[in-house]
């Protein structure tokens, strides 16, 4: 796994992003690098702003203040200062550089599992619907659903929807994969497939950030973990470090706390 | 009584009424298919637009919808040309009440539907990069289409039976077709029971139809 160390290129820089809803601040001034081959797991209670931030990464949420940096360039404002949201044209290609896997699947349902990867590989991309095609199998393949190419996402277990969720977002070829809690709406017995598949990806070098409540697989699978609370980062670094019993940090404390008495 | 019932007068002059029925699934059919227009545009024109627009568009349905179809038909038939100085056939005349009538029906139909599209499905779209037309044509719009087909279906039964007051101004479709042959031969009773056997087996075939198309539309790969 690639080095966590902060002095290394970002390939994804939060600085000092805050966001409120009303009068609820949810994210106070996050700050955040991730380098490229890095996988950053963000846990954190409930309400404590893990999966804005994440959505924030792509601008499905705007922010008031700091800025998100993917390989330099701002992501929802234009680039210059002035703080101007981009237009919907260049948010769409900002957002083609990464992916993006969500709690409940979000597949699109009128398209089979290779519909579903082919869109984007089609309409953004711009290749041709062979080549698409081709794409598209290659990725089921690698999620282990080869022969699930031409059903439907309603003929499809939670397991199977979410890996092509997964496939769907990698086959963009994205910077860096968000994962918003992949694994939560899914039945336990369910949550080891695509958690290896994760794995693999990881093993390949991808970067990714992901929110999540598995923290076995956050200990095993992560070069480093955020802990967030009350919407700001309250510790980070190496998993070992982190999830360690011994630590000062109260709140984290007893969040681990909760974790060990059913988990460990 | 001594009324009989007599059909052979109903069938001797029954090309009337399969014209008439023929005439009313065309005036169905093309009303519909301008009010699909009607209904898609002022739908993704309204859940998109600003206070002014939204206004327009909802006092355009609500005048549609608290205003019954027979006063439309005459106002635009005989009212209309009175105004501004058009001239068009009633069976025009018709087509176009009934299209801007459905779509005044569509509009709420589709809006709805549109609404309906889980906010999930259009992350994802925005997630892969889609732009905001290309996410109203490939997510949006597929998926509301799923949602709103029934209402749709409802909606052109519905409007077929409405064919009928098109009789009024004399499009000799079905219904015109029954008064024709009532007036012509006093055989009242029996002419209108095949008429309604008539609208009955349509509205149901066409019923049967719909929900084929539903199902294969749902399933459609």
């Amino acid at each position: 796994m690639a080095t966590s160390s902060s002095d290394s290129p970002a390939l994804l820089d939060i600085a000092e992003v805050s966001k409120s809803f009303g009068s609820v601040e949810v994210l106070r001034s996050v700050s955040l690098k991730v380098a490229k081959g890095e996988v950053v797991t963000v846990i954190g209670p409930s309400g404590s702003g893990k999966t804005t931030l994440l959505r924030c990464v792509n601008f499905l949420e705007s922010y008031d203040s700091g800025s998100i940096r993917i390989d330099g360039r701002e992501v929802g404002f234009r680039d210059g200062g002035a703080r101007q949201r981009r237009s919907e044209h260049d948010l769409a290609a900002m957002r083609a550089e990464t992916g993006m896997v969500f709690q409940s699947f979000n597949l699109f349902p009128h398209l089979t599992a290779a519909g579903n990867i082919m869109l984007g590989l089609t309409k953004v991309r711009g290749k041709s619907k062979s080549e698409a095609r081709a794409i598209a199998e290659h990725w089921l393949g690698r999620v282990g659903l080869a022969h699930k190419a031409d059903s439907l996402p309603a003929e499809l277990s939670g397991g199977q929807q979410q890996r092509v969720g997964i496939a769907r977002a990698v086959a963009m070829e994205p910077k860096i994969l968000l994962l918003d809690e992949i694994t939560s709406a899914l039945d336990p017995e369910l949550v080891g497939e695509v958690l290896a598949v994760v794995r693999s990806l990881a093993e390949d070098g991808m970067t990714m950030v992901m929110v999540t409540h598995e923290m076995a697989f956050a200990r095993d699978a992560s070069s480093r973990i955020v802990f967030m609370a009350d919407g700001g980062v309250s510790a980070v670094g190496p998993p070992k470090e982190v999830l360690a019993a011994e630590t000062t940090n109260e709140r984290l404390r007893s969040f681990l706390a909760r974790f060990r008495a059913s988990q460990f | 009584m001594g009324y009989t019932l007599n059909f052979n007068l109903i069938w001797r002059h029954f090309d009337k009424l399969w014209g008439g029925l023929l005439l009313s699934l065309e005036l169905a059919v093309i009303s519909i298919a301008i009010g699909i227009v009607i209904g898609l545009v002022l739908a993704v024109w309204y859940v998109s637009a600003g206070r002014v627009v939204r206004g327009v568009i909802a006092a355009y349905v609500e005048f549609i919808r608290n205003v019954p179809l027979i006063l439309l038909v005459y106002l635009v038939f005989y009212g209309l040309p009175t105004v501004i100085d058009v001239a068009y056939s009633a069976q025009t005349s018709f087509v176009a009440t009934l299209a801007l009538y459905s779509g005044a029906y569509l509009v709420e139909v589709f809006r709805s539907g549109l609404e309906a599209v889980p906010r999930g499905q259009i992350d994802a779209g925005k997630a892969i990069g889609l732009t905001p037309w290309q996410r109203l044509i490939h997510v949006r719009l597929p998926t509301m289409m799923r949602i709103t087909l029934p209402a749709l279906s409802n909606t052109f039964i519905s409007l077929f039976k409405d064919t009928s007051v098109a009789s009024v101004i004399s499009v000799p479709e079905l219904t015109y077709g029954a008064q024709w042959i009532n007036f012509n031969t006093f055989r009242i009773v029996e002419v209108y029971l095949v008429v309604t056997a008539m609208y009955l087996v349509t509205g149901y075939a066409l019923l049967f139809a719909l929900r084929l198309v539903e199902r294969w539309y749902r399933t459609a790969r």
